[in-house]
């Protein structure tokens, strides 16, 4: 049976992990390396590395990192943050990753994800999406652009079909209420993305507890659960997530 | 000195970078008798199974010249999906023909209905378990039972008598397939970890 997978994520600024809540208030996390070497030890399925740099001397450092990364590291590896065009596709897919998530640029030209995916194939391709509830309550959800910061004008359902209809490979879905607070997954929005495309859906935003992810793959029917503060801070690890889930009947790749 | 055959369908770099860490010499050759030397052939690839027309009659020589030195080949995802007649991903376009069968699209997607489970989605996209078949299968000595290996398709190849592995999603299709030296993975060994590096060193040693 197909597993379900845990996917840890690494912001990355200036050369070092770091993480927000709710997409502000950064704090540092340690190493990009490090971290990805202890999480691949504990049987982590996927790593995502998500760029948030701000310079371009950063960004030249993290090319170097995710080489590192993925010379050493052998399970799938996503890059995201900043990527504009297929130039930038190509050069973290040159540098090591094995798919590359968009996002603000998919937005902006829907036809790069076509693009991309008709060069690299759609495994390769992950459309991010960033998307809040309309009002606190409502289960209507609006896409934001910009990590969070514009409305894009668009419902985070039907983005999410667009993608798939042009050539997405997987959905990265965050919910910007849920971001950094451990409040939980937001699993009405997950299982309404999900139920909406046949394309994997990767839960993101707002792990806590060992629960949220046996709530996210059931009541949320996601497909990957993505996390980040709950594991740099060793609050979880891995190993003891993937034990829960699977006293829970949830199926897991256990190493 | 292991022959990677890049037709395009997909990128090398991390089948290169896995075959490095097990210490095999690689080489891309560039044109069909740059095979000539090489000790086994993997033709790896992913995405849509017209990618393989590039596989064109200098190459199918070429490769089944090498097998017919009793050189090994794998296929790796597409590339083991080639191994067979055909698919139904592109009807007119034959296969190598080494395999019997033709491969198939899994399942259309079962759509979601309250308290239903599993929920099979196309592509299957993840990792999955191999139910060896056929232990005494070189190309998985020392893969445990039940082992898991990452998976991105939406095509599988049929289970025959050559089929050494099956996996199931929705429906079994065959993970790994050998005959003699010729040997097939639907999976990507390059991303699945020790077992997948584990697959890599013992078809290197089967090219020996």
């Amino acid at each position: 049976m197909l597993s379900k997978r845990i996917i840890a994520c690494l912001d990355v600024r200036d050369g070092q992990v770091v993480k927000g809540v709710n997409f502000e208030g950064l704090r540092s996390a340690g190493d990009p390396g490090e971290l990805a070497r202890r999480y691949n030890a504990e049987g982590i399925d996927e790593l995502v590395i998500l760029d948030i740099t701000a310079t371009l001397e950063a960004r030249r450092a993290l090319a170097e990192t995710i080489g590192r990364v993925a010379r050493e590291l052998f399970i799938p590896l996503a890059v995201g943050g900043g990527i504009r065009s297929e130039a930038d596709a190509a050069a973290a897919v040159e540098a090591g990753a094995d798919k590359v998530s968009l996002n603000t640029a998919a937005l902006a030209d829907p036809e790069l994800i076509t693009r991309v995916s008709e060069r690299y194939g759609s495994q390769a391709v992950v459309v991010a999406i960033d998307a809040k509830r309309a009002q606190p309550g409502r289960t209507d959800f609006i896409v934001y652009a910009r990590s969070g910061q514009t409305a894009a004008g668009r419902d985070a359902v039907s983005w999410a079909r667009e993608a798939e209809a042009r050539g997405a490979g997987e959905i990265l879905l965050t919910s910007i209420d849920r971001d950094g607070t451990k409040a939980g997954f937001d699993c009405e929005l997950t299982a309404a993305v999900s139920a909406a495309v046949s394309i994997p859906v990767i839960a993101s935003g707002g792990a806590g507890s060992r629960d949220h992810f046996v709530d996210v793959f059931t009541a949320g029917r996601a497909d990957a659960a993505l996390a980040a503060s709950i594991f740099h801070y060793a609050e979880t690890s891995v190993r003891s997530l993937k034990m829960h889930l699977r006293d829970h009947g949830i199926p897991v790749r256990l190493t | 000195m292991i022959a990677l055959v890049d037709y395009k369908a997909g990128n090398l770099t991390s089948v290169k970078k896995a075959l490095a860490t097990i210490g095999a010499a690689v080489i891309v050759p560039g044109a069909p008798d740059e095979i000539a030397d090489a000790s086994g052939v993997i033709v790896p690839g992913v995405g849509h199974f017209g990618a393989t027309r590039a596989l064109d009659a200098p190459w199918i020589e070429a490769i089944l010249g090498r097998i017919g030195e009793g050189r090994p080949l794998l296929g790796i995802c597409l590339g083991m999906q080639w191994l067979f007649e055909g698919s139904d991903e592109a009807p007119q376009l034959p296969g190598l023909g080494l395999l019997s069968g033709r491969c198939y699209r899994l399942g259309t997607t079962v759509r979601l209905k309250p308290d239903r489970d599993p929920v099979v989605k196309v592509p299957h996209v993840g990792w999955n378990s191999l139910d060896i078949q056929r232990s005494e299968a070189s190309i998985l000595e020392g893969v445990p039972q039940g082992a898991q290996v990452y998976f991105t398709h939406s095509y599988v190849a049929p289970i025959t008598g050559d089929a050494a592995a099956v996996t199931e999603h929705g429906e079994p299709f065959a993970a790994v397939v050998q005959r003699g030296y010729i040997a097939g993975v639907q999976f990507h060994p390059e991303k699945s970890g020790d077992v997948g590096l584990r697959i890599l060193r013992n078809f290197v040693e089967l090219a020996g």
